[in-house]
């Protein structure tokens, strides 16, 4: 530690600290789910390590006080706490407006009764438009009529909904019948995020990248419907960020906006910033969340512009997408200052590029599942 | 329909999942919608602060009006386009008037 209390990224420039504004609550790694390209890390939190429902509590209360407005309320699947309504009601009372993110596998009518006035909003996740691509892509048979009960539950008791259609390969040619599905559920909103290339999804590249022609349609298809369902449908979509040309803004900015405590309590600026080898990430069990968000060396380490090597370092586009993903350039680039190798500016776009469209015009339809278990791989 | 100036005969209101907020860590009121905080300036929060689901939009301008001692013209061009922002993005709702 520095003598003074200035805040220092990783190569120890001064930088300024914000308020975060969304916290990324994973309450559990558990789900019965098991999709490949799964957020959570390959290392999966064991159920003993979960934080209590009166430890959530108080991280609720400290993420309030911190300046955080928006919880959501992730996993894994939040359904696998039995005392989801006990923490989320914690959330509510601590003045935090309160988002589900749900598979919808594991909530009960009942269940939802619990929640009503409690969770502001729903997002539900969606794999496929039909039972056989969604219980395919999830591993889970049943999976898909199970979440239409459960989309039909959540309008029944008047929940503002959002469906959130994870894409690829698989399931992008189909995009256009998930916007109707949405529209037919009565959803304010769809989000349509295309599958990001780490973790469980990086060792299911082949079957899961899309092709260029899949990209460019897709961004025809959203572009029509926002128009078509404009004032009544808002559609939130995230590209292909491998077919583009500028990396995408991971996270607004490292530790501008948003943080995420894992199950364990563990405090991180981005769902998969333990893949960053070096950093080290302190835990709300034994560190109040305003001194992590606040002097955490992981959330100051890539604050600001002064840690970027060029061509970030002189790139008109650095505040725009701050050299896009650190796990990403992590990943690909084996170094998190590294320019994100999606942008066309890194020199080790042209060797990506060949790769993900090799990638992309595999004909692999096998897919390595999320599991509880970390088997071995070779 | 959209980008349409909203009828008079209209009834605005925020929907479920979208509410006021006093943000009290910024010193600032706040709209909160999914996945959206919309920080609100004097007049923003004066006008949703009308939005009671009961009065016309009619209605909402008349009190802002005789509120704000302004006048009407200048009052409705401010309401009309904030809150057709606000309904395109699904955070205002309006009942009745057609859309």
């Amino acid at each position: 530690m520095r003598g003074d209390c200035v805040p220092r990224d990783i190569d120890g420039n001064p930088v300024s600290v914000g308020l975060p504004m969304a916290m990324l609550a994973e309450l559990t790694h558990r789900c019965p789910l098991a999709c490949p390209y799964c957020s959570n890390p390959v290392e999966l939190t064991r159920v003993s390590a979960e934080l209590r429902a009166a430890e959530w509590a108080d991280v609720f209360r400290q993420a309030a006080d911190l300046g955080v407005l928006h919880v959501h309320l992730s996993g894994g699947e939040p359904a696998s706490r039995r005392d989801l309504t006990e923490i989320a009601a914690s959330a509510r009372d601590a003045g935090l407006y309160v988002n589900l993110i749900t598979s919808g596998i594991g909530l009960t009518e009942a269940r939802l009764r619990e929640l009503d006035g409690i969770v502001d909003h729903v997002q539900l996740s969606l794999q496929g438009i039909d039972a056989e691509t969604a219980d395919w892509i999830s591993g889970y048979g049943g999976s898909f009529s199970r979440k239409m009960q459960v989309a039909e539950w959540v309008r029944a008791l008047g929940f503002p909904l959002t469906l959130n259609a994870v894409v690829h390969r698989q399931n992008l040619d189909r995009l256009p019948e998930m916007i109707d599905l949405a529209e037919q559920l009565g959803c304010r909103r769809i989000e349509v995020a295309t599958v990001q290339f780490h973790g469980w999804a990086d060792l299911n590249r082949r079957p899961l990248m899309p092709t260029q022609a899949q990209a460019v349609r897709a961004r025809e298809v959203v572009d029509e419907a926002r128009r078509r369902l404009l004032g009544r449908m808002v559609i939130d979509y995230v590209p292909a960020d491998h077919l583009a040309a500028y990396p995408k803004s991971c996270m607004g900015g490292w530790g501008s906006t948003g943080l995420n405590v894992a199950p364990d309590g563990t405090v991180l600026p981005c769902h998969a910033a333990q893949t960053i080898a070096g950093l080290t990430f302190e835990n709300v069990r034994e560190v109040p969340l305003a001194r992590i968000w606040h002097d955490g060396a992981a959330f100051n380490a890539f604050r600001g512009t002064g840690w970027m090597p060029e061509p970030c370092a002189s790139c008109d586009r650095r505040e725009i997408d701050f050299g896009g993903c650190r796990c990403q350039a992590m990943a690909l680039a084996n170094d998190p200052r590294a320019t994100d190798p999606v942008c066309s500016r890194s020199s080790l776009n042209a060797r990506l590029r060949a790769n993900t469209e090799a990638e992309a015009a595999s004909d692999s339809t096998v897919l390595v599942y999320r599991r509880m278990t970390r088997e071995k791989r070779s | 329909m959209s980008g349409a100036r909203i009828s008079g005969a209209a009834v605005p209101y925020l929907p479920r999942g979208v509410r006021l907020h006093d943000d009290r860590v910024r010193g600032l009121r706040v709209l909160l919608a999914p996945e959206r905080v919309i920080q609100l300036d004097p007049v923003g929060h004066a006008i949703l602060s009308e939005l009671d689901g009961k009065r016309s939009l009619a209605e909402v301008i008349l009190t802002l009006c005789s509120r704000y001692d302004a006048p009407a013209e200048q009052i409705e061009g401010d309401v009309q386009e904030f809150l057709r922002d606000l309904v395109d993005r699904r955070m205002v709702f309006l009942d009745g008037g057609a859309a």
